[in-house]
């Protein structure tokens, strides 16, 4: 599951160790991702002011990096892998519903698994040689 | 009783397939049996059909059982597994395997063998006998040593490795950068992974190497963020070497100081062009940077920065061992040594073949792969990643070179295979490689931004018209379009798509509903 930490009444904490590094930006907010599961809105001047970059810099970041988000995410993440590999093994019959708040489901471009074809992650764990019916049990058996 | 050592691969591929639950059935086992066991989890042989591989230590060698279930570790305790004995999934000797008698491992010597997270384990399986050596020379002849090797890039541009350190070497300035580019974001690729996991010593080795010989005290690491594991075996690589004194002030004494970075990405393809890299390690946007300057002379930080590749860096210790003439002497043509391959995809045997340059596709797809998983005809393969071109039955005896690939239109990239059977729908393929370019586009040109995403409607709409006439109309334009991104893109993303595109058209005319003599026309 993806970490989901409360907000620290000082942002700042998340990431101070951080804040010498050369080219800390994208380190810093993938640090704030680790821990928060995704970088809120209001830390963008905040981490600004910290590194002492524009808020379009920082949002210019954002948004550049797939896995980067601004909204929190679903308890569960299952991300399916659409690159050519997987293509080959028969992905194109690995399809699941998201359920909003609940199950997140994304398309990933190569775990390096393609040799384990199709291969899939759910909440960090690898799965290789995946069907649609132990994709289908992976997800039920996901906890509340 | 002695304990028995068991080797589990910890490589994610081997875990993707189970390795971690038959790691815990068997302690948990032989606990309840009263065994004294000990599992070494390892990187992977690289027999990954095989996997969940593990491997005994007898008194005779180490025997190896494949394909094994946590549901398999009873039945194999009881039949003798710690004495190696005789069971249904047991292989013998992983050495004798057809698989890998006969490869050449010169990277992979130690991938699969050695615990990745022991540094005295890689001392006492060859490792740092390169830079031993290498501190005994002057840079310049360390330099000449990876230029008589004939090492190029391993990445996929193929640009020779001596002539960059050269530059690097020769460019005056008080901070030089080595960045390894770990951003491996091939589909079909996993090398890369695989070392890192397997044997991330040979890495820093190689990296420690390069940065004594250019004269650089710093090195950082770009490794995509989809491969956690990786990143855990390089930390612990890493702290290993800095406790060891092979990283550090001064590098096992001898005054030099190197120093390595870990930096994670966040999920760009981009981000493995190498410039895109540096701006993405310098904490901005994956944007590709106009050449000149070559990172060589301004690179990361605007420093002169040498930027390799995994494999590339991890061919440099045994190029020092064994001397530049040793692995010279493998290869065909100006591609000399080895390379390691991976096959992929709908294949029986998908794994990792390391062998001299000039096997043919042929021998890599049906004597090492077996043909295909599903047991159909072969169709295409792609060879070298999302950017390399669709090869047929009728190139399969191509040698593997980089300079005969180019001759057929083609590219070996990084040495990833993807093979497909006769269901492969080469329209389809032909459109995703134009949305994987829409989506990863750095944006900063327009042919490769703007152009991907018409090319995905100009294939739609080849696709769906029913007039041979609109057809054809359209393939012209999928053509002209694929002109423009060829010789309007700044970097291989833009410039390279129309490979994959234009092969798979002009290769399968008939999926596309037009005649094959339209495809002469162009
Ligand atoms: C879109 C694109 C993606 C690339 N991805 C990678 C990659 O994932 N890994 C890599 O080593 N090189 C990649 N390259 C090649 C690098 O730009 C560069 O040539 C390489 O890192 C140089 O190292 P080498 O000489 O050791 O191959 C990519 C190039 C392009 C255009
Ligand atoms: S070809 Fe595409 S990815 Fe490469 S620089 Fe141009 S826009 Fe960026
Ligand atoms: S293509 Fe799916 S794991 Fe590589």
């Amino acid at each position: 599951m993806t970490p989901q930490d409360a907000s620290p009444a000082d942002p700042r904490v998340l990431f101070a160790d951080l804040i010498g590094e050369p080219g800390a930006l994208l380190p810093v907010l993938l640090r704030i991702q680790a821990r928060l599961g995704f970088v809120p809105p209001d830390y963008v001047p905040v981490v600004a002011e910290a590194l002492n970059l524009s808020r379009a810099d920082v949002q210019g970041v954002l948004s550049f990096y797939t896995d980067l988000r601004s909204e929190p995410p679903a308890r569960h993440a299952l991300r399916i892998c659409r690159a050519e590999a997987c293509q080959a093994m028969g992905s194109d019959a690995l399809q699941v519903t998201p359920v909003p708040g609940r199950l997140e489901v994304e398309p990933v471009y190569c775990l390096g698994l393609c040799a384990c074809a199709p291969a899939v992650v759910i909440d960090g764990a690898l799965h290789g040689r995946v069907t649609p019916e132990r994709l289908a049990t992976f997800v039920a058996d996901l906890p509340e | 009783m002695s304990e028995t050592v068991v080797y589990v691969p910890g490589d994610a591929a081997a875990i993707a397939v189970g390795a971690d639950r038959v790691a815990q059935a068997l302690q948990a086992e032989a606990g309840a049996r009263g065994l004294a066991l000990r599992i070494v989890r390892t990187g992977s042989r690289g027999l990954l059909w095989l996997e969940p591989m593990l491997e005994v230590a007898t008194p005779a060698g180490r025997i190896a059982y494949g394909q094994v279930a946590e549901a398999d570790v009873p039945g194999l305790l009881d039949a003798g597994l710690l004495t190696g004995g005789a069971h249904a999934l047991r292989i013998g000797a992983p050495e004798a395997h057809p698989y890998l008698r006969d490869q050449q491992r010169w990277v992979f010597a130690r991938s699969g063998i050695v615990d990745p997270a022991s540094l005295d384990d890689y001392l006492a399986h060859g490792g740092y006998r390169g830079l031993r050596r290498a501190l005994g020379m002057l840079p310049a002849a360390m330099v000449a040593e990876v230029e008589a090797s004939g090492l190029r890039g391993r990445g996929g541009a193929a640009f020779p490795t001596g002539i960059k350190w050269r530059t690097v070497l020769g460019a005056n300035a008080t901070q030089k950068y080595v960045v390894c580019n770990a951003d491996e974001g091939d589909s079909g690729s996993y090398s890369d992974r695989m070392l890192m996991e397997g044997d991330p010593c040979a890495l820093i080795e190689g990296m420690t190497i390069a940065g004594v010989a250019v004269g650089a005290s710093e090195g950082w690491i770009y490794l995509r963020s989809e491969y956690p594991h990786a990143k855990r075996a390089l930390e612990t690589a890493i702290e290993g070497a800095v406790r060891g004194g092979y990283l550090g002030n001064s590098v096992l004494g001898s005054g030099r100081a190197f120093h390595l970075r870990l930096r994670i990405g966040a999920g760009a393809y981009v981000c493995g062009e190498e410039t895109a890299l540096l701006e993405s390690l310098e904490g901005k946007r994956g944007v590709v940077r106009a050449k000149p300057p070559l990172p060589a002379i301004a690179g990361l930080f605007g420093r002169p920065t040498l930027v390799n590749n995994v494999v590339t860096l991890a061919s440099v210790p045994a190029i020092f061992e064994h001397g530049a003439a040793a692995y010279a002497a493998l290869g065909s043509g100006r591609s000399r040594g080895t390379l390691p391959l991976q096959l992929a995809g709908n294949v029986k045997r998908g794994g990792l073949v390391e062998v001299p340059f000039g096997i043919s596709l042929r021998a890599l797809i049906q004597d090492y792969g077996g043909g295909t998983a599903s047991g159909r005809p072969v169709k295409a393969v792609q060879a070298g990643g999302p950017l390399g071109a669709y090869l047929t039955e009728r190139d399969f005896d191509l040698p593997l070179d980089y300079e005969a690939y180019a001759a057929r239109g083609a590219l070996l990239g990084h040495g990833g295979f993807v093979v497909f059977d006769d269901r492969a729908d080469m329209p389809k393929l032909a459109r995703y490689a134009m949305a994987f370019c829409a989506a990863e586009s750095c944006g900063k040109c327009t042919p490769c931004r703007i152009g991907s995403t018409r090319g995905v409607e100009v294939i739609d709409r080849i696709v769906g018209a029913r007039a041979v006439e609109d057809r054809t109309r359209n393939v012209v334009l999928l053509r002209e379009l694929c002109d423009t991104m060829t010789h309007g893109s700044l970097c291989a993303l833009g410039g390279l798509t129309p490979l994959p595109v234009l092969s798979a058209l002009d290769k399968f005319p008939a999926e596309f509903g037009i005649a094959s003599d339209a495809v002469a026309g162009s």
